[in-house]
């Protein structure tokens, strides 16, 4: 420990602090721009400036190292002189525009000018003139007033994983900017906007809405994937204007997807469900609660009674609140119906009751930075995980080696030590090779079922799977200096694995070889309350059917929860088929639109931000949040809209008023975080035997979910929608497979698999393994087509049959 | 032969055309007596490479040669004057991995142009210097960084480190010992700023020459992150004569506090300029005759003596001075890279200073707020006095401004710009004031 | 595409880096494309960066920072003037005005036949030689008088 001083205030601080960092501590405010406590020091604004004794000069605290004895001065008069000369350089060629600055209010540059500087200014010359960039659809621009202090720049370059913008130019005519033409396409870029000091760059759907200071605040819960962001939604009016992260150091730092964002444009979409609507005789009319309640539980009613209680089906998305799930699953019990599943984009079920607990990612998010040895398997991370990708990248700037097994090559925008790319079939295969490679390093013999044990017995291990093991076991690389003794290893599961009907083998491989190379890891589940839906038991009981089944052997009838069928479930034309036979069809639902088409009911319910709920992260985390509006017109919090369904179908044990009391009846009156470490295990019973009768060539396909296709309020949220991400449904594969097929670019197929078909233009992407064609799911244009990772069938066909494409499934219901 | 590689480059280049020899003592240019003397040939001649197989094939101890670098008062010769052997003794000596050795031949600062003359008169012997001094430093590999401007100089030095190269000068296992060496030309391409070490290395490294904030210090942070030892290209080549001659020799060439011989660029209002190799510690008037004394039978108005971001003088604050560090420090300004701008008493020192503080603006890299937008202010505060809209407080506002600049950027190029604009309005004060009054310059009546 | 003889030329570059550092060959390669194609268009710099595998952004960084690399047609012949101090004080504005009248055109402006351009440059660091100009970037002229420049231009054409 050092003992400094800062304005004669003696402390004690670590060795390696800066001078920022130690005043930061105490609470001794320095002025700054540049600085930003996760991003490299640049020292370049100056405003940091402070008298150090001993220093003829002022040095810039966020980039001086203390020394022992140092004494720094940060309002001494040297010390104010040269930030206020900073200040006043900053501030001649700032435009000054604050009454039409959306940053007004929320400037530091506003802020610390307040503190720092002068009444009126010496510069009396022409001001600099700086052009706007447009850098894609998400963030504005006003690049006269930025200060150049590289937040940006490094933002991208270090946190996102990959330089989008630079600082081009030199002197007075340096400016921030992207390649000519091109947006920053990072899936973190809103990061940028909270990053930046001042209103160069700000947030393109808000712009101009409102002030900062008309907003209302309000904490929430990012409702798309996994990791439990914690956010912060600006209101005003009872509208949602914008979204910011709420810093939370173990779970988002300072930092927020852009699906968590800009998803909230859709809560405010034209296609909000704002009444209560029946259908007569093909015909949606508005109609009252009372009666829309009455309707559907009567419907629900004279078909369970009539073909018994397994002839309904009732299936709830994963971005449902935990309170929402239990009170559908105890819904569905009372009626004595076990057809409740919340696993809509899964097609392997062989794991369930053979799982000791509750499956999650099995470590915390911040111990992935601290991870050695990483190993993905089946996951496009940074689309699926956007932010939790960062984690992984700042693990492997610090030093860890990262291995994929997957089908799709997609950078991660961080290093990759070893990869193997295949297709989906074959992961099992390569994770045998690891397995099998990793028991030859120590000499293990393995105690496997018998179709594993007959499995290993007949692979190879290649030199890419070797080095995957050798790496796992911690030992040096050809670029790496010492092997490691007990490396931290970490082991994940992807979305794409979870959708694979060979899901179970890769899992209980995965299992077998953390097991000798004592990882940790676990699953990453899709969507903000996976865990807590598998918590709560959303899923069939004995002699229930699964989501799947539910579809293969159609019901008559169904209740959904906050489910689009054909874009939410796994396999689109089995949902739509399933859907269309039914007698009824009953949808609690935010949003009106074709994609409910076959619905019968549609029962419009309250989305995150306005009603209160509980998710339960990928790592266990319980978060429980409040509305943030008033619920739109006559929506109602889904858990209400249950309860009372549930008192309409005559059923007991609904007698909830609030969503508190949901709660606790979940917990029991525990602490959720007890209960929860009582439950969360990944371990299986036993690992699982082997299908051995899987077919070994045939094309398959890559349903791979686009990141903003991802759940209702995300398909709506225009500003995403209009990102590169949003492009159509292609057939693509890498240029290889393009030869074999007898294919060039922009050649249009007939995309074939068991229930259905696509008309789709072939595109060359080389990421995509050889043997697979990559055609993204959850769209309107794929929805003819069947599971996400199946086989499939290619053959060109007429270019008249490819129809220019125009949304109409989402359009709003006359 | 690599592929690419400049194999047709004729390495004889010209003998200079201006600068008498007479009065100079060769010492870094000691090939210029002779008819080819950037080759190889004429170095070898001149017993060159002789001091780096001594000690290589000797194993003289690294502490050794620093030594006698210490002895011989070598101070670092591209501005800033950081006693060479001081600076050799910060390069970590054990480290795992490989250290970098970087020669800065980027000559941008305005008057300077003496090691442009090194690497197309006297190539080899600065290839020696470099490689002694990674033997010294436990350096693999070197980069000489070359100005962009100079292109025909470049392609000299090049051709010569490929000739080097092919007599076993540099390479694999040097004179059959487990010392190994490889050195590379590279260039800047038009940034002032680059002349700055740690700006150069960002250079090197591909990247835009923004300087970097220190410490760390080249010597643990440099090239690629490895250590680094950074010297001009005057420094490197004056080592062979070091070591040739003892330390001792070279402190005796020159005064105390300053060894050995100086390059002395002049330019400007001189009948000769030129550069010129004489001992440290000349008297001004000496050198001033040597490159022919003032054109056109003029007078001597002023004299900036070491580039632009040392303080101008006036004709008698320079006239009694002596040119080594110590002689220009009591005289009011500094030694710098020993560039001369020498100005006659027809030069109107506002609109000098106009260009000068064009220059710094031009050149800033934007990376630190003080420089990226003091400097604009400066050179339009200028500008507009020399259009005739200048006003009385302009001045003050002037000095304020450098000021505020000056101590406060990542680099010294903020310092730099400043000194010209302080120094010209406090030694020619009443020609600014004049300027301002009547709206037109007191020299040229313009 | 990049030319067979630019990709030689940046391999050789290339040789003078560790393997892993292919960017810091930036300044070379644009030279070269630079030197082969009269200037840097925005596919010159997609390429260079595609080739040496790093972001656009970053080789942009590189381009506009240091100024001999033209980002706009530069004509067939660019003279680069020193106007700085020491050419200044050897009246290098009497060969611009020259230049600027025999040419026709002002700086940063490239003559109608597309042959000419002019640019004022900063220190070229052969001062000795003011006043000086540069013929694409690469051929020095210095102790330059107004005849010695009619000679150049003569020459050039």
């Amino acid at each position: 420990m050092l003992h400094i001083e800062i304005d004669g205030k003696p402390l004690e601080v670590e060795h390696g602090s800066t001078i920022i960092d130690a005043a930061d501590k105490v609470g001794i405010a320095i002025p700054r721009f540049c600085y930003h406590k996760k991003l490299s020091v640049a020292a370049n604004c100056r405003m940091c400036l402070v008298q150090v004794e001993k220093f003829n000069k002022p040095l810039p605290a966020c980039a001086t190292p203390v020394a022992d004895g140092m004494k720094i001065f940060t309002r001494s008069k040297a010390a104010v002189e040269a930030q206020k000369s900073v200040m006043e350089f900053l501030l001649i060629n700032h435009p000054l525009d604050c009454p039409i600055c959306d940053q007004g209010g929320e400037c530091d540059l506003q802020d610390i000018a307040v503190a720092y500087g002068a009444s009126g200014s010496r510069y009396a010359e022409e001001k600099r003139v700086v052009l706007n960039k447009n850098i894609g659809p998400l963030i504005s621009t006003d690049m006269t007033r930025c200060i150049q202090c590289t937040r940006c720049v490094r933002f991208l370059k270090e946190v996102g994983g990959m330089q989008e913008l630079g600082l081009v130019g030199r002197g007075e005519h340096a400016e921030i900017t992207a390649y000519v033409d091109k947006s920053v396409n990072s899936e973190l870029s809103g990061n940028i906007i909270d990053l930046c000091p001042v209103g160069a760059l700000t947030n393109k759907p808000f712009r101009y809405s409102a002030r900062s200071w008309e907003l209302t605040r309000r904490p929430s819960i990012a409702p798309h994937d996994g990791l439990g962001s914690h956010i912060e939604v600006h209101v005003k009016d009872n509208k949602v204007m914008r979204v910011l992260p709420r810093e939370k150091e173990s779970i988002n730092e300072c930092w927020l997807s852009d699906r968590d964002r800009y998803s909230y444009v859709g809560l405010n979409s034209p296609d909000r469900l704002k009444v209560p609507m029946i259908k007569h005789n093909g015909t949606w009319v508005e109609t009252d609660w009372k009666t829309a309640l009455e309707f559907a539980a009567g419907q629900i009613k004279d078909i369970t009674n009539q073909h018994g209680a397994d002839s309904l089906g009732v299936l709830a998305s994963p971005n449902s609140t935990m309170e929402e799930g239990y009170l559908i699953k105890q819904l569905a019990n009372g009626l004595g119906c076990g057809n409740v599943d919340y696993r809509l984009r899964q097609t392997d079920f062989r794991l369930d009751g053979k799982r000791v607990g509750i499956p999650w990612m099995g470590c915390n998010i911040q111990e992935i930075e601290e991870l050695d040895r990483i190993l993905i398997i089946g996951s496009n991370l940074r689309n699926e995980h956007p932010l939790l990708a960062q984690r992984f990248r700042k693990a492997v700037a610090n030093g860890a080696e990262l291995s994929v097994v997957s089908p799709l090559d997609n950078d991660p925008l961080m290093k990759v030590a070893h990869k193997v790319i295949v297709r989906p079939n074959d992961m099992v295969n390569v994770l045998g090779q690891i397995l099998k490679a990793m028991s030859g390093l120590q000499r293990l013999s393995l105690c496997l079922p018998p179709s594993l044990n007959a499995l290993l017995e007949t692979i190879t291990v290649r030199p890419n799977t070797q080095a995957m093991a050798e790496s796992l076991a911690g030992l040096a690389g050809p670029d790496g200096l010492v092997d490691l003794v007990a490396p931290k290893v970490g082991l994940f599961i992807g979305n794409m694995a979870l959708s694979d009907p060979r899901f179970t083998e890769m899992y209980s491989m995965m299992e077998a070889i953390g097991g000798i190379c004592g990882a940790k890891g676990g699953i990453l589940p899709a969507a903000a309350n996976s865990t807590g839906m598998h918590f709560m038991g959303v899923m069939p009981n004995a002699t229930g059917m699964h989501a799947r089944a539910m579809l293969e052997v159609p019901r008559k009838a169904y209740l959904l929860l906050n489910v689009e069928p054909e874009l939410d479930c796994q396999h689109a034309a089995l949902a739509k088929a399933a859907m269309a036979q039914a007698e009824c069809v009953v949808a609690l639902t935010a949003y009106k639109s074709e994609a409910l088409e076959n619905a019968d009911v549609l029962l419009p319910i309250a989305p995150f931000t306005e009603t209160s709920g509980t998710f339960m992260s990928m790592e266990g985390r319980v978060q429980s949040f409040s509305a943030v509006t008033k619920p739109l017109a006559e929506c109602r919090p889904a858990w209400k809209v249950l309860r009372v369904l549930a008192n309409t179908l005559g059923l007991d044990g609904f007698d909830f008023d609030s969503s508190e009391a949901v709660k606790n009846a979940i917990f029991k009156g525990e602490k959720p975080s007890t209960v929860v470490w009582r439950n969360l295990n990944n371990n299986l019973k036993e690992l699982v035997e082997i299908e051995v009768n899987i077919k070994s060539d045939g094309l398959q396909r890559i349903g791979e979910v686009p990141q903003y296709e991802s759940d209702p309020i995300v398909r709506r949220s225009v500003p995403l929608q209009k990102t590169k991400y949003n492009i159509r449904p292609m057939a693509r594969m890498r240029a290889e497979q393009m030869a074999q097929l007898d294919l060039v670019e922009g050649d249009i197929v007939l995309a074939t698999q068991d229930k259905g078909s696509a008309v789709l233009q072939v595109k060359l992407d080389n990421h995509v393994a050889m043997g697979c064609i990559r055609i993204a799911a959850s769209h309107e244009q794929t929805i003819g087509l069947g599971d996400l990772m199946g086989d499939i069938t290619i053959e060109k066909t007429s270019k008249e049959l490819y129809k220019p494409y125009e949304t109409t499934m989402l359009k709003v219901v006359a | 032969m690599v592929t690419g590689a400049k194999t047709s480059v004729n390495t004889t280049a010209k003998k200079p055309v201006m600068t008498d020899l007479k009065g100079q003592t060769l010492l870094t240019l000691r090939s210029l007596n002779e008819e080819n003397p950037a080759s190889l040939e004429t170095y070898i001649k001149l017993g060159g490479y002789a001091q780096l197989k001594r000690i290589v094939t000797e194993k003289v101890k690294a502490t050794d040669i620093i030594t006698q670098i210490k002895t011989s008062n070598l101070r670092g010769r591209g501005g800033a004057g950081f006693p060479t052997g001081l600076k050799w003794s910060f390069m970590p000596r054990y480290y795992d991995g490989t250290k970098y050795l970087v020669c800065n031949t980027d000559e941008g600062e305005p008057g300077t142009f003496k090691d442009r003359d090194i690497i197309r008169y006297n190539p080899h012997q600065l290839i020696e210097g470099m490689a002694i001094a990674a033997y010294t430093l436990g350096a693999r590999v070197g980069y000489n960084y070359i100005h962009g401007e100079i292109w025909q100089d470049y392609d000299i030095f090049e051709a010569a480190l490929h000739e080097a190269k092919a007599a076993g000068y540099l390479g694999e296992n040097l004179f059959g010992s487990n010392f190994s060496f490889d050195l590379y030309a590279v260039h800047g391409y038009g940034a002032y700023i680059c002349g700055e070490e740690t700006a150069l290395i960002e250079s090197i490294e591909g990247k835009k020459g923004q300087p970097r904030f220190k410490p760390p210090f080249p010597a643990s942070y440099g090239v690629f992150g490895k250590p680094t030892n950074v010297n001009n290209t005057e420094s490197y080549t004056s080592i062979p004569w070091i070591l040739q001659h003892g330390g001792q020799a070279f402190a005796d060439l020159g005064v105390p506090n300053s060894g050995g011989t100086k390059l002395f660029s002049i330019s400007g209002h001189v009948e000769k300029p030129g550069n010129y190799e004489v001992k440290m510690g000349m008297p001004f008037a000496d050198l001033l005759a040597l490159a022919g004394g003032i054109w056109k039978g003029r007078q001597l108005k002023a004299v900036i003596p070491g580039g632009p971001s040392t303080a101008v003088m006036t004709a008698e604050m320079v006239q009694n001075a002596t040119m080594d560090y110590d002689g220009l420090s009591k005289a009011g300004s500094s030694l710098g890279a020993g560039s001369m701008i020498v100005m006659d008493d027809t030069t109107c020192m506002v609109k000098t200073l106009k260009r000068l503080s064009y220059f710094f603006y031009e050149e800033s890299c934007g990376q630190c707020t003080p420089c990226r937008e003091g400097t604009g202010w400066v050179y339009r505060v200028i500008s507009r006095i020399v259009d005739g809209k200048g006003k009385m407080e302009d001045l003050d506002l002037l000095t304020d401004v450098s000021n505020n600049i000056s101590g406060r950027t990542i680099c010294a190029l903020g310092d730099a710009a400043a000194t010209p604009v302080l120094s010209f309005i406090k030694h020619f004060r009443p020609e600014f004031e004049y300027y301002i009054t009547h709206g037109k310059s007191m020299v040229d009546g313009r | 595409m990049l030319s067979k003889e630019s990709i030689e030329k940046i391999d050789y570059e290339l040789t003078k880096y560790p393997a892993d550092k292919r960017q810091a060959a930036v300044m070379s390669a644009l030279r070269i494309v630079q030197t082969e194609r009269g200037w840097l268009s925005k596919e010159s710099m997609t390429e260079v960066a595609e080739y040496l595998r790093i972001p656009e952004i970053a080789v942009m960084e590189v381009a506009t920072f240091y100024n001999m690399y033209d980002l706009e047609p530069v004509g067939k012949y660019k003279i680069s003037i020193c106007t700085n101090i020491s050419c200044m004080l050897r009246d290098s504005d009497a060969i611009v005005t020259h230049l600027q009248n025999k040419l026709g055109v002002g700086f940063n402006e490239v003559t109608p036949d597309g042959k000419f351009c002019l640019k004022e440059g900063e220190c070229m660091g052969a001062c000795g030689g003011a006043p000086l100009l540069i013929v694409n970037n690469h051929t020095m002229h210095e102790f330059l008088t107004v005849d010695k420049v009619d000679a150049i231009l003569e020459e050039l054409k």
